[in-house]
């Protein structure tokens, strides 16, 4: 900014000036709230919906504040993918005492850069699959499902959905983390079919969407018939919108998981601070927050149960999960045939 | 002077733009180029070359009904012609979809007639959503052309008894020999780093752009390098685009005019006719949309969380600071260019070419050691935007910056005009109206850029796109719907402010 002043038709003091006051007025240059001297800061690096107000964010910052003495910041970074893409970025330099967000397809890259430490723990987890990992904790999951209209007769499986005509809408990916599921999803399915999947489905896809957000929307305007989404979207439109009208489809393959974990790395200033982070983010406090914020199954039922809703959920027969490995071993390959399949 | 505070300016921009590249460019790891990048570049420049020339192909002969009808809203119809670049993507997008998409007008009319439906999602999807967002930003540019035209020129064309053949011949080609490069290599520029509209319309992996290939670079395999080197083969081929616009151009030579109001000449017949079908098509293909758009968006109004009102502030915040950076900066540039130093062409259109998210991320890069990202939001944010915009603030001011100096930089050296008197008593008066456009713009502009900011963001400094892009996320698309109509008046309205301003009580 400072090489375009000189072309400025008023003084630059001036400027400046204003500029530092507007900002100040509008509440947009974020300092650092002006915390105790005392007081221990824990920084959170996480994805953006988890902050929101929409989100889990500040009934946990909340809750978690209220019994730690600290002060629990939390920093936003686009999406789950673009969350370690910061990670990397930062370095070993980073402030981050804690990372949330990230999902199994992505924990053998987040481990390769040598920021994490083992956790540690050992909780009492309500996975539909057994889960262990040194370095990340689960804290929620939930089911890729093809989300539709109730009135509308699901297929039982892909290949009854690929000889269908009916329209879907999925998310690409390269840029999104429930795309990158549904690539596995295919490949944990299908293996070596893979590819011949995909070419069935391409008649069926109306277009790949760079988020979820732009998926989801282009189905509730009635532009596909079913869309990539969680088993547990329903429960959104459900509980949040007294709205029944919405389905997801359990598959005969299965269905695959996303599962979320969080890690703690091992520069963090707050070491002892941050496993209580961890360990508090799946206690009971925290959990029946996520269902209802996050729209995710709790990594650990909480002693109440889930929310009232969820029972109507669909329950997938299987469940399909590739091991952190896996996942990263098969992304590229996949890719390719995903790409030279539906890229005729 | 001007040409100084010019070679200060590019140098500044320059600065901004290829730094970041540069330092993205050294990071570690790499493996180059691959077989998909190849096929995204080829494909870019063919979506981005074909939107060009359908944009710029219909706003001829719209901006020349505008130019030479006078008629009931036209005023309106030209102040409107700001809306559909201002829309957020995927909200034009959605408007689209809603007139013709599976659900949509189009198609509910075709099934009630027993005819096939069409399909939006392919190429001709891509070059349709481009066609709508940039069609009436060439139209703008191509009038002011046409408004430039001097009225003595207008009424020597008048006594000489000019045909309307004639008047093209003389008055008309030549203009837009001036102007049409111009605006189509805008078009080209903005095509080429689209990304959410190609992927969206585009309807498969077949349709990706090198802006996506940039995204899985960064986003999941963490090639910097890889990152950068497809951003530099961006801004070559804008870079190309732009040599090529100015191998075509030439200067229209109209001479100086005293300003008079002139109506152009206006040809009763047939012409009139395909003036008003013209302008009632153009009308009827923007509005459609965006009519969709205010439908789908005034229910969400009334259940606006009230966060959004801050996040509204921080947007206009943003707009009311990087609109007069980038305006005067592209001015600096506009008057050097035409007191002969030509290199500041190709570096005024740098950034139009350039990568959003590298850039993000080289600032990061470069910001990171020195300071807590989150504490340079508000700068950075600002930066970004001014940068991002300038090259439309320039492309607007440079054909009048152009005429001014061809017509009254002699008068100006003859009378020792410098510095600031000059700024005031020539530059500002005669280059009014389009710096007011360019200020509208600009402000506009930046206040829907979702941009960069996600690699600074905040917990708290929310801008509009950013709540929006929330409340989507959070499955509240209604709510977003209703965002998105507050971004679209507050960047409207911004625009507004600035236009009129520019247009200052005379007549468009």
């Amino acid at each position: 900014m400072s090489g375009l002043r000189p072309l400025h038709l008023r003084p630059n003091v001036k400027w400046s000036l204003t500029m530092k006051t507007l900002c100040f007025a509008a509440g947009c240059l974020a300092i650092a709230t002006p915390a105790l001297a005392e007081t221990p800061v824990l920084d959170v690096l996480t994805y953006d919906s988890f902050v929101s107000e929409w989100g889990p964010g500040p009934a946990i910052e909340k809750a978690f504040e209220a019994e730690c003495g600290c002060d629990l910041r939390f920093t936003p970074a686009g999406d789950g993918a673009a969350l370690l893409a910061r990670l990397q970025l930062e370095g070993a330099r980073t402030e981050a005492d804690v990372v949330l967000g990230l999902d199994t397809n992505l924990t053998a890259a987040a481990r390769e850069t040598g920021l994490f430490a083992p956790h540690g723990q050992t909780p009492d987890l309500s996975l539909p699959v057994p889960f262990t990992d040194a370095d990340f904790l689960p804290y929620d999951w939930g089911w890729f499902a093809f989300v539709h209209g109730k009135s509308l007769t699901a297929p039982g499986d892909f290949k009854a959905l690929a000889a269908s005509d009916l329209k879907i809408v999925i998310q690409d990916p390269r840029s999104s983390t429930p795309g990158l599921g549904l690539l596995m999803w295919v490949k944990a399915a299908y293996g070596d079919q893979a590819a011949q999947i995909w070419a069935d489905l391409a008649d069926n896809i109306v277009t790949v969407t760079p988020g979820w957000s732009e998926a989801y929307g282009m189905f509730l305007e009635g532009e596909a018939d079913m869309v990539l989404s969680y088993t547990t979207s329903p429960a959104y439109h459900l509980i949040a919108e007294q709205d029944d009208s919405k389905a997801a489809a359990v598959f005969a393959e299965g269905n695959y998981l996303q599962v979320e974990v969080m890690g703690k790395l091992a520069a963090s200033d707050q070491p002892e601070l941050a496993d209580r982070f961890l360990a508090f983010m799946l206690s009971d406090a925290a959990q029946s927050v996520l269902p209802v914020t996050n729209w995710m199954y709790p990594a650990h039922v909480p002693a109440e149960g889930l929310p009232k809703g969820f029972e109507t959920l669909a329950q997938p027969v299987k469940s399909l999960l590739l091991s952190a490995d896996e996942a990263e071993a098969l992304r590229g390959p996949a890719l390719d045939e995903w790409r030279a399949a539906l890229a005729r | 002077m001007a040409r100084r505070a010019g070679t200060l300016t590019a140098l500044a921009l320059a600065f901004v733009t290829l730094a970041p590249v540069a330092v993205v460019m050294v990071q570690a790891g790499g493996r180059g180029l691959t077989a998909p990048d190849w096929a995204a570049l080829r494909f870019t420049l063919l979506q981005a070359a074909l939107s060009a020339l359908a944009s710029v192909g219909c706003a001829v002969p719209l901006a020349r009904a505008l130019a030479r009808r006078r008629f009931a809203g036209r005023g309106a119809l030209i102040t409107a012609l700001g809306a559909p670049f201002l829309l957020p993507v995927i909200v034009a997008v959605l408007g689209l979809l809603a007139v013709f998409g599976r659900a949509g007008v189009v198609n509910a009319t075709l099934r009630g007639l027993g005819l096939p439906e069409v399909s939006i999602f392919g190429l001709g999807g891509v070059v349709l959503a481009h066609v709508f967002l940039n069609m009436p930003l060439a139209t703008r540019m191509l009038l002011q052309g046409w408004q430039a035209i001097p009225a003595e020129r207008l009424r020597l064309a008048e006594s000489l008894g000019f045909t309307p053949r004639e008047v093209w011949r003389h008055l008309e080609r030549p203009m837009l020999r001036a102007v049409l490069p111009g605006a189509l290599l805008a078009v080209f520029a903005i095509c080429l780093t689209s990304f959410a509209v190609v992927l969206i319309l585009g309807g498969g992996p077949a349709a990706t752009t090198v802006e996506l290939a940039i995204w899985q670079a960064i986003r999941f395999e963490f090639d910097l390098p890889r990152a950068a080197t497809l951003a530099v083969m961006q801004v070559l081929a804008c870079g190309g685009a732009v040599g090529l616009a100015g191998l075509v151009a030439r200067a229209p030579g109209f001479g100086a005019g005293l300003d008079r109001l002139h109506p152009l000449p206006a040809p009763p017949g047939w012409r009139r006719g395909l003036d008003a079908a013209v302008l009632a098509l153009a009308t009827l293909f923007l509005a459609a949309p965006l009519l969709a758009v205010l439908q789908r968006g005034l229910p969400g109004l009334l259940s606006l969380p009230a966060s959004i009102w801050p996040a509204a502030a921080a947007s206009a915040l943003v707009a009311c600071l990087a609109a007069p950076l980038a305006v005067g900066g592209a001015l600096a540039l506009a008057l050097g260019r035409a007191q002969g130093v030509r290199w500041l062409e190709p570096v005024a259109m740098l950034p139009m070419a350039g990568s959003q998210l590298v850039l993000g991320t080289g600032l990061f890069l470069i910001a990171f050691p020195l300071v807590t990202p989150a504490r340079l939001s508000l700068p950075v944010t600002v930066l970004v935007t001014a940068v991002m915009s300038l090259p439309f603030a320039y492309r607007i001011l440079a054909p009048a910056a152009q005429a001014l100096v061809a017509d009254y930089g002699r008068l100006a050296a003859a009378l020792d005009l410098r510095g600031g008197a000059a700024l005031r008593l020539l530059v500002l008066p005669r280059l009014r109206r389009p710096l007011g456009f360019a200020l509208g713009l600009c402000a506009a502009l930046a206040a829907g850029d979702l941009g960069v900011v996600a690699l600074f963001a905040t917990e708290t400094g929310v801008t509009l796109p950013l709540a929006i892009s929330r409340l989507m996320g959070a499955y509240r698309m209604d709510q977003a719907a209703g965002a998105a109509l507050v971004l679209v008046a507050l960047a409207f309205g911004l625009f507004w402010i600035g236009d009129r301003w520019g247009r200052g009580g005379t007549e468009a």
